[in-house]
Parts: structure tokens; C-alpha cells; sequence
């Protein structure tokens, strides 16, 4: 899944350091959502799909390439500790941002995709792990509401050992932080900003609703790349 | 068995502790007829001692910091997620003997574990926060503080101005769920302006909090969508309460000297 890289702007730094040159950099930008704002109601009100596209992903990307411009300057700079300071930024939007953008894609409307279940071979590997997608689903919804704070809830691919996995990961944290290994095939956004205003303060209701928004053809395409 | 109950209760602590049944071992009477063998079984199976943290309510009607944060945030945040969290920690205490019988401030840190937090401490945590939250504000609130902690915030601050600036840059550069406060340090004797992740609190590292801000997006998504600035402003003109603020400082200030001592000259 590639991340969208549109427009390519080329920041020319007049200052010029031993090692230094000037560098060609291409900003991150905003994916369109693959359907319409309404499309997921009545799982999703649009309202939510509003704000969490226009609004919260739209804020990652713009500080994430706030924060890539000024990694630029501080590495033709050799300001190391601005190089490190600026990690925390970087992984925080960014993070954002590569999550977002694999949540839209892992949603489809009901008309569409949303909610057919996995055919093979995710499918029968779904089964073979967990005995049945129920079960998975369970699974999933446990550990996201267990989650404090917020976070997001996967399901994963080890590439490796090619096998499936539910994770979790804190606040913007990207899957490969809990394994570089790790692939994602279905992410849930369970930061509050994803579900309160339609669900308020009860998470285990989004979680068990939105299922039947879930692109299982996305993560099985995602899978039988890896696992052919 | 154990009836718990949900009734306001003024101290600090709000510590209820219901069904004091204490069981006894006694010794194996010899001779006892059938029914006071009975009777001996029955006591000793009621010796369990219970504990409930109440969910105290907040100082003022849950509609009366309209138009700032409104009644149905304060019913959702209130009735549902703090009461949620009463309500956890309660049950996880059922299962465990060795925490009962603390006051809320001594299980937070407790359960903190210096840094390598209890399953319980996400619960009696928030539980914690959010008593203190609802007392950081007050209906007509904002404006400035007076006297005291006026003084001690240009002190330490600089000015008023600066001290609202921090705080308002800490509120928007938190990332993911967490707290802004307004702490007196007690090793540095001096107020500081920090923020806390999910439900860590100062009191876990012994700093004394003056004031909080729930920044968790459940605190200000209702009233205010994606628009965190508006909500901390808003806070700081609106609802934050400097009365309650000047009397922590005041209590506090019995613990930490923060001036230089007045020694009389004879």
C-alpha cells in the first residue's frame, strides 16, 4: 500500500554546509476517501467521517510535513539535537497519517464490500488460527476496548513466520512498532474521535458495528501478496 | 451481604466500607451440640470485609456550566466514564486483599508501583482525576487569580499572561489522551506547568496539582468537535476555578516552604 506522495516541491536551502547539499523533498498530502462521506451510515455518521478525514487526518499530514521540513533543515544543519527532538513529531504524525490512510482503505460501504466476509486464503488461515472469523472478531473487540487511552487495534500478518496476529498500538504508534515484521491488514481506529458522537462512551458498540463496514478484500489482496 | 452505596461524601476519601463482618478463628470447641455448630459455620462464613469507592458528585448541577461544557458532556463524561471507572476499580478491588483500606490519594500511589503501574491503577487513577477535575472548575468561573497564587504564579512565571500561554501550549501539544496541570513542585518549592499521559498524575511523582484539564477528546468532543484551542480557552476564561486553586496552595503551603522562613528577632 503506498502512501500517496502527489506533489513534489522542491525546497531549495540557500544555506550550504560542508556536507551539504540541496535535497529534493516530496511533502505528504491528504488521500481522497475511496467513497463518499455519507456512505458508511448508518455505521458511521458522516458527521464523524467529516471531521476524521477533513479535520484530524488532514492536521497529521500538514505537521507531519511541518515537522519533515524542519528534519531537512536540522539534518543539512548537523543539528543532532534537533534531528532527535523532532522523532517524537515525526512519529506521532506520521504515525497518523500511514495509520489513516490504511483505515480508509480497510473500510468499504455496505453496498459494496463492507462486511462480506474473507474468502481464501485469508479466510481459511483465519480459520485454521482462531476456528472461526467470529472468534476473531472477539478477539479483536477485546483488546480494543480493553485499550486505555487511545490507540488503534489490528490484525496482523507476520511476514515472517506468515502467521496472523492482534495487536495494539498506542496513540499514533504505526504496526511496525510492535514488530518489524508486522503487516496490517485491518486497523481500527479506537482513539475517541472515531466513534463518540455517534456512540458516545460506549466503545464495545462501535467495535461490534463496524464489521459490517470492514474491507476484507483489501486485507486479502494485503495477504496474498505476502503469503502467495 | 454487602450493600454499596453511591451517597455523597464530604471527606476527601471517599472510602465506604460496608458489611464489617470480621471473621474469627475460634478455637474447636469440644462437646457443641449440632445447632451451635451451626450457628459458628454461619458467622465465620460471613468474614469477608468490603470496600467501595463512592462516586462523588460534583460541586454544582450537571447543567451549570452551560454554555462552556454542557449538561449532556457532564452526564456522558460524569455518568458515564467516571462512574465507569468507580465502578471498575470497585470490582477489581473485590478480587484482591492487600489494597483496601487506603484513602484515594495512597491507592493511586500504590498502584503506580513507581512506574510500573497495577492493573488497578488506570482506575483508581482516573477515578482520582476526575474528583479533582470536577473541583477545578466552578460556574462562573476564569478571570484571574488573586493575592497568593497570583504572586507565586508571576514569581515563578513571570507573569499571568505567560503562565496562561504555557499551559494553553501544553494543552494543544499533547499527543493522544492525557492531562494539563498546574503542579507546585515540592523538591524545586515552585509551580510548574506539566502534562500527563492517559491517567498518570503528579501525585505519583509527590508534586502537589493546583489545577487539571482533562484533554482526553471525550472531555471536549461534544462541545467542541476537533477544536482544542477553543476548549482550552474557553477553560481558562470560563471555568477554571482560582478559589478552589487558592485554597490547594494554602493547604500545600503547610508542606512546602516556599518563601524564606520569618525568623523574629527578639
Amino acid at each position: 500500500m503506498a502512501l500517496r506522495r502527489v506533489s513534489k516541491k522542491s525546497i531549495e536551502l540557500g544555506l550550504w554546509h560542508s556536507h551539504g547539499l540541496v535535497r529534493e523533498f516530496s511533502t505528504f498530502s491528504l488521500p481522497n476517501l475511496p467513497y463518499d462521506y455519507w456512505a458508511l451510515e448508518p455505521v458511521i455518521m458522516t458527521e464523524i467521517m467529516k471531521l476524521h478525514h477533513q479535520q484530524h487526518h488532514q492536521s497529521y499530514v500538514t505537521n507531519y510535513n511541518n515537522a519533515l521540513v524542519r528534519l531537512e533543515h536540522a539534518l543539512t544543519m548537523a543539528d543532532s539535537p534537533t534531528i532527535v527532538r523532532l522523532q517524537s513529531a515525526i512519529k506521532f504524525n506520521g504515525g497518523g497519517h500511514i495509520n489513516h490512510s490504511i483505515f480508509w482503505k480497510n473500510l468499504s460501504p455496505v453496498k459494496e464490500l463492507g462486511g462480506e466476509p474473507p474468502k481464501p486464503s485469508l479466510g481459511s488461515a483465519i480459520d485454521r488460527q482462531y476456528g472461526s472469523l467470529d472468534a476473531l472478531i472477539q478477539k479483536v473487540n477485546a483488546e480494543g476496548a480493553a485499550l486505555q487511552g487511545s490507540g488503534w487495534v489490528w490484525l496482523a500478518l507476520d511476514k515472517e513466520r506468515k502467521q496472523l496476529s492482534v495487536e495494539t498500538t498506542a496513540d499514533q504508534d504505526p504496526l511496525v512498532t510492535e514488530g518489524s515484521a508486522l503487516v496490517p491488514l485491518i486497523g481500527i481506529d479506537v482513539w475517541e474521535h472515531a466513534y463518540y458522537l455517534q456512540y458516545r462512551d460506549v466503545k464495545s458498540n462501535y467495535l461490534k458495528n463496524i464489521w459490517k463496514v470492514i474491507n476484507w478484500k483489501y486485507a486479502s489482496e494485503i495477504y496474498e501478496k505476502e503469503c502467495p | 451481604m454487602g450493600s454499596f452505596c453511591y451517597h455523597t461524601f464530604p471527606a476527601s476519601s471517599h472510602l465506604l466500607v460496608s458489611d464489617f463482618a470480621p471473621g474469627f478463628k475460634s478455637p474447636k470447641l469440644p462437646y457443641l451440640s449440632k445447632q451451635q455448630e451451626r450457628w459458628f459455620s454461619r458467622s465465620q462464613g460471613a468474614s469477608k470485609i468490603f470496600a467501595y469507592y463512592g462516586l462523588r458528585e460534583p460541586p454544582y448541577k450537571l447543567d451549570a456550566l452551560e454554555p462552556y461544557m454542557s449538561r449532556k458532556t457532564l452526564e456522558k463524561h460524569w455518568g458515564g466514564h467516571h462512574r465507569n471507572y468507580v465502578e471498575g476499580l470497585n470490582k477489581q478491588l473485590e478480587k484482591t486483599e492487600v489494597l483496601y483500606g487506603c484513602t484515594m490519594d495512597e491507592l493511586v500511589k500504590v498502584t503506580y508501583n513507581n512506574g510500573n503501574p497495577l492493573p488497578e491503577f488506570n482506575n483508581a487513577a482516573q477515578v482520582w482525576n476526575h474528583d479533582f477535575f470536577w473541583d477545578s472548575m466552578q460556574p462562573g468561573g476564569g478571570d484571574m487569580p488573586k493575592l497568593g497564587v497570583l504572586q507565586q504564579i508571576e514569581k515563578d512565571f513571570g507573569s499571568f499572561t505567560n503562565f496562561r500561554e504555557k499551559f494553553v501550549e501544553a494543552a494543544l501539544t499533547l499527543f493522544g489522551s492525557g492531562w494539563v496541570w498546574l503542579v507546585l513542585k515540592r523538591e524545586e518549592r515552585r509551580l510548574a506547568v506539566i502534562k500527563t499521559s492517559n491517567a498518570v498524575c503528579p501525585l505519583v511523582w509527590d508534586d502537589i496539582p493546583i489545577i487539571s484539564l482533562d484533554m482526553w477528546e471525550h472531555a471536549y468532543y461534544l462541545d467542541y468537535k476537533n477544536d482544542k484551542g477553543k476548549y482550552v480557552n474557553v477553560f481558562m476564561d470560563h471555568l477554571v476555578s482560582w478559589n478552589v486553586a487558592t485554597g490547594r496552595m494554602a493547604r500545600a503551603e503547610a508542606f512546602v516552604n516556599l518563601g524564606e522562613p520569618k525568623i523574629p528577632i527578639a
